[in-house]
């Protein structure tokens, strides 16, 4: 159904962007909080470019906090400056292109997802239930629901590097669901160097390369089959098709090892031949990441958290928030790993609510990934208050954030207070899922 | 029983000179190893209608060693201090008010040297390894602190100082600057200033200080300056400049063309104290009189000579001496007009101007007037900018050929919290954009750190000859602080500190033709001293965004529910399904479940004992085991614990 109009809406949400970043005038989207953060800010990234010009560290002063690599490619765009447009055009048309390759990645990853669902339901002599599923083109759908996601515009047009973070996350899954250890391992690599909270993607990528893409639980399986033992099968031969369904093969999980050290060696080599010792990468960016130094505000919770927590009380719940993220790794991984697709998408969901600086970035992520389960999701529960409550949300933000900042008639605790109902709303989303 | 009769003051005097020339003679004849102390007033009248007064008081020790640890005249504080730490230059003033560069001209030595930012500023190069310097910095500002009543100490933080290379003055990195613009400068800080000085307050020109007629001034600036070296030893300058209104009676004022008064005016009208004789243990004591180079011009026009009493005004006591400044412009030079206050023992010497014609003059300005000011609204981002507008001074001095230009260095100290980008510096000349390259000549930036390192920008700009004006910006954003980082008035604002921008190519630097040489007055020694033009520019207030104070409980318990929120109903979820599930498995395959599985594991995939056999015998076995293992544990643990 969807499938005649993809191409022309496609184009049309690539079109959108363009005019947006074109033609949008100084909408001044790249310094909104809800869009970039200290990490994905195109402003320290042309900040940074500057300081590593004038041959200082660009991690010297406090502004740019992302990766050496990322400033190679993009920091020479940021400083042309063109007559007549708004500055960093030539960045928003490359986010535009990244954006695309991403929609792209994940119509893939949606087709494949597809197709191993099919083929999982004819093992299991569910025909009927194929042919009655509406969604034949889920990966269309998926990338179009990226594509079209208002945040993912937004982030977009407002030139932040979240889109290069997303894509990489994108590439990661689809090499996995697909078995290509370089291009997973790649993903992962640099997904984990541009924003360190896809590390514990890890766990659903071996399990994807292992298993393969998202099957139904062993245990239906063994339901399945051990009703039809009853009839003719001998215990022989139900093993036999057990290890079939469930074989966890090592060879593409070697292989990505392999692929992993490489990328890895390569990025770090690169990245110290960028910076040629002239700054502490770890330190500035991860170091960054963990200790929440920048107290600006955000669509999160933890940056009003650490401006009013006492000093004492710092370190510790610098552990308790970051050890929130790992914490869920384990049960979620044994609950989930049937289906490391999913797994991927709870990861990034959680990672995206509980990360310390969070932006509507990485919301567009796992909202577009939302998109590949919407035939299991079809009965969650709560979908009218979750779809409202992101409305409300997303326009009560900005709104509170002007009262707060430009107005000076609110009041900081009124910002919080859509944060907080923002990682609620998460909480519930991925609750529900 | 009547009392002795007191020594009338002159005779006590005189013993005290007695004492004191026994005391010094025998180390008088190593000649230069002495402690010196003089004192010196310059006044000048300004064009607003007020008047200038600065105090200069000298000390100099001979090199400590000469000297042992004793000293006469001399601090020994500050003897200390320059040990105890190596300094090799100091600086430290405090400031009220601003120096106003258009009147009160901007291209003099009182205004290079003595024109201050608001608030306190410090700054001292040192005679250490660059490694040791920090840490004595801060243990000067501390000390400092105590000296003078101050919180000079709030300079120890690393955010509050910084280490220009050559935007303030040329140095090795031994340098260190800090300013605290918003220290609020009274009498607490000026009475161990006062301490320092041999006579106090209690004789000589400093007597003058009456605390309530020099605190009501528009500019008050109070200075101390250390030099010390091996050759020469220490050297004290104490310097208070305040630009008074005279307290003068109405009658005495006369009326100018446009109706402002031009006020006459003498000591007593502006400190309302009288001059009683010198300190006595001061080599000199002089008060200076200082007439602008523009009233003399217009004296000229009305066609008598320039003295000291002329068609326009007449000084009152006549001067003793008169000094003529060097220079080698044609037209006229500034005097000035010299009184011993040794000379005037018994009567009150009491300067002052008499204005006989309404007259109107200018000070020389600068180059040009720099202005600072912040642009943009909201408290999310701003920018700063630097504004140098032309005062066609140089038009007299320079033929105004196309190729000539002029230099201006800008150095600017920007606290962490307000974060620079420094890839955004625009340069506007008579409203035109220019390249960046066409105009900075050299650029060193030391970005800030956040809570570790404040910003500092040096630039040397090279201007055209022709521009009349030009616009320098930079943006920020304004950053968020830790609810215990905000000072008590946290919605007043935070103070950037003053810019300062000096014209290396304009010297400032006055000469005088002396006719006394054998002493050389401290006071015009530094007029003499090279010193480009400088001048500094405004504070600015820099309003931050402050989050709600009485909210640390609150946010902690909010987040943290949301938290236990999202980690306790996702667990639940997670067992809850996984509950379901299985029970929906028994149902379906109920001799395959986990427990018994891994129970049958644990024993060793031991056949289970088939159920007629006794487990009795297996137990007792297995318990036996048990006792035995911990009895061993037992055994151990007290035998470690032991040894």
């Amino acid at each position: 159904m969807a499938i005649r109009h993809y191409r022309s809406m496609a184009a049309a949400a690539v079109g959108f962007r363009l005019v947006l970043v074109l033609f949008g005038g100084d909408l001044h989207l790249a310094s909104r909080p809800e869009v970039s953060t200290p990490l994905t800010s195109i402003r320290r990234l042309a900040e940074g470019y500057w300081l590593k010009q004038a041959s200082m560290s660009p991690y010297s002063g406090s502004m740019y906090h992302g990766s050496p690599l990322v400033l190679s490619v993009l920091g020479s765009l940021t400083n042309q400056r063109s007559i007549g447009h708004r500055a960093h055009i030539y960045c928003s048309l490359i986010f535009v292109a990244v954006d695309f390759i991403a929609a792209l990645f994940i119509r893939a990853t949606g087709n494949r997802l597809q197709m191993a669902r099919n083929r999982n339901l004819q093992s299991l002599e569910l025909t009927e239930s194929v042919s009655n599923s509406v969604n034949v083109s889920a990966g269309d759908i998926v990338s179009l629901i990226y594509l079209w996601n208002p945040w993912a515009i937004v982030t977009c047009v407002g030139s932040c590097t979240s889109p290069i973070e997303n894509l990489m996350v994108v590439m990661m899954i689809y090499g996995a669901c697909s078995r290509l250890a370089p291009l997973a391992a790649f993903g992962y690599v640099m997904a984990t160097h541009l924003s360190l909270y896809p590390a514990i993607l890890i766990v659903p990528i071996i399990l994807l390369l292992g298993f393969g893409p998202d099957t139904p639980p062993t245990k239906v399986f063994r339901i399945k089959f051990s009703s039809a033992s009853k009839s003719d099968i001998s215990d022989n031969d139900k093993s036999i098709n057990l290890r079939d369904v469930q074989q966890f093969s090592w060879k593409p999980v070697f292989y990505f090892i392999l692929w992993l050290l490489f990328w890895s060696c390569y990025v770090l080599l690169s990245s110290s031949i960028i910076l040629n010792k002239v700054g502490s990468l770890q330190e500035m960016t991860y170091g960054f990441i963990l200790t929440v130094k920048d107290l600006s505000p955000n669509i999160g919770v933890l940056w009003y958290f650490f401006a009013e927590v006492f000093d004492f009380f710092r370190s510790f719940f610098l552990i308790v928030f970051n050890m929130n993220i790992i914490f869920m790794v384990l049960p979620l991984a044994i609950r989930l790993k049937h289906r490391p697709c999913f797994l991927a998408f709870v990861y990034t969901a959680i990672a995206a609510m509980l990360k310390s600086y969070p932006s509507v970035g990485d919301s567009a992520l796992y909202l577009g990934l939302l998109g590949l389960f919407a035939n299991e999701l079809a009965e969650m529960k709560f979908t009218f208050l979750l779809f409202f409550g992101y409305i409300g949300v997303s326009l009560l933000s900005p709104v509170m954030h002007n009262l707060w900042i430009w107005r000076g008639s609110g009041n900081a605790n009124f910002y919080f207070a859509t944060g907080l109902a923002y990682t609620c709303l998460q909480t519930v989303l991925v609750v529900e899922c | 029983m009547a009392p002795p009769p007191p020594l009338s003051p002159p005779a006590l005097r005189r013993l005290l000179i007695l004492a004191l020339t026994l005391l010094v003679t025998p180390v008088a004849t190593a000649a230069a190893a002495e402690e010196e102390f003089t004192e010196e007033l310059l006044l000048r009248p300004l064009p607003d209608r007020t008047a200038l007064a600065h105090f200069h008081f000298s000390s100099s020790a001979p090199p400590s060693a000469a000297a042992g640890r004793h000293h006469h005249l001399f601090p020994k504080v500050i003897a200390q201090l320059v040990q105890q730490f190596h300094i090799r230059e100091l600086e430290l003033s405090f400031t009220q008010g601003r120096w106003n560069y258009e009147q009160w001209g901007g291209y003099d030595p009182m205004s290079t040297n003595y024109a201050k930012p608001p608030g306190v500023e410090l700054w001292a190069s040192f005679d250490l390894s660059l490694g040791e310097i920090d840490a004595t910095w801060k243990n000067l500002t501390h000390t400092l602190s105590g000296l003078f009543c101050a919180s000079i100490n709030f300079l120890e933080s690393s955010t509050a100082f910084s280490s220009p290379h050559w935007g303030f003055k040329l140095n090795k990195g031994n340098l260190r600057y800090g300013a605290l613009p918003r220290e609020a400068v009274c009498t607490e800080n000026l009475t161990p200033w006062l301490k320092l000085l041999p006579c106090r307050d209690k004789a000589g020109i400093a007597s003058l200080l009456y605390r309530p007629s020099i605190y009501k001034g528009y500019y008050h600036s109070q200075k101390l300056k250390l030099t010390s070296s091996q050759s020469f030893g220490i050297v004290l300058d104490q310097t208070l400049t305040v630009v008074l209104q005279p307290d003068s009676v109405m009658g005495k004022q006369l009326h100018s063309a446009d109706g402002q008064l031009q006020p006459s005016w003498s000591m007593k009208d502006l400190f309302n104290r009288n001059l009683l004789g010198k300190c006595f243990v001061s080599k000199s004591s002089r008060v200076f009189f200082e007439i602008e180079k523009d009233i003399f011009d217009k004296v000229d026009k009305s066609g008598t000579e320039a003295s000291w009493t002329n068609e326009l005004f007449v000084l009152s006591p006549a001067p003793d001496r008169v000094l003529k400044e060097i220079n080698n412009m044609n037209g006229q030079s500034s005097s000035l007009y010299e009184y011993d206050v040794s000379n005037y023992e018994d009567a009150h010497l009491d300067v002052g101007v008499t204005w006989k014609l309404p007259l109107i003059w200018s000070c020389t300005p600068a180059p040009y007037h720099a202005n600072r000011f912040l642009m943009g609204s909201g408290n999310e981002r701003g920018s700063i900018s630097l504004s140098f507008i032309s005062t066609n001074m140089h038009k007299q001095l320079f033929d105004s050929s196309n190729d000539c230009s002029i230099k201006a260095v800008v150095f600017q100290v920007v606290p962490w919290y307000v974060k620079v980008y420094y890839h955004t510096l625009e340069i506007f000349i008579d409203g035109n954009s220019k390249a960046i390259s066409e105009v900075v000549d050299k650029i060193n930036v030391t970005p800030s750190e956040d809570k570790l390192l404040p910003g500092t920008l040096e630039m040397l700009l090279r201007f055209p000859c022709s521009m009349q004006s030009a616009t320098l910006s930079l943006d920020f954003d304004k950053g968020f602080l830790h609810i215990d980082e905000y000072p008590p008035d946290a919605n007043q604002g935070f103070d950037i500190p003053s810019a300062l921008v000096t014209f290396p190519e304009f010297n400032s630097s006055r000469n005088y033709l002396e006719t006394d040489s054998l002493f050389v007055s401290p006071l015009l020694q530094t007029f003499k001293e090279d010193g480009a033009v400088k001048s500094y520019t405004e504070v600015l207030l820099v309003p931050l965004t402050t989050p709600d104070f009485s909210m640390p409980y609150n946010v902690i318990t909010f987040t943290c529910t949301v938290l236990a929120l999202y980690f306790g109903s996702l667990l639940n979820a997670l067992r809850r399904r996984t509950g379901e599930e299985e029970r929906e498995l028994k149902k379906a395959a109920a001799k395959r479940r986990l427990i018994p599985l891994l129970i049958s594991k644990i024993r060793g995939k031991a056949e289970p004992p088939p159920p007629g056999s006794s487990p009795a015998s297996v137990l007792p076995s297995k318990l036996l085991l048990k006792v035995v293992f911990v009895a061993v544990v037992a055994v151990v643990f007290h035998y470690l614990s032991n040894s």
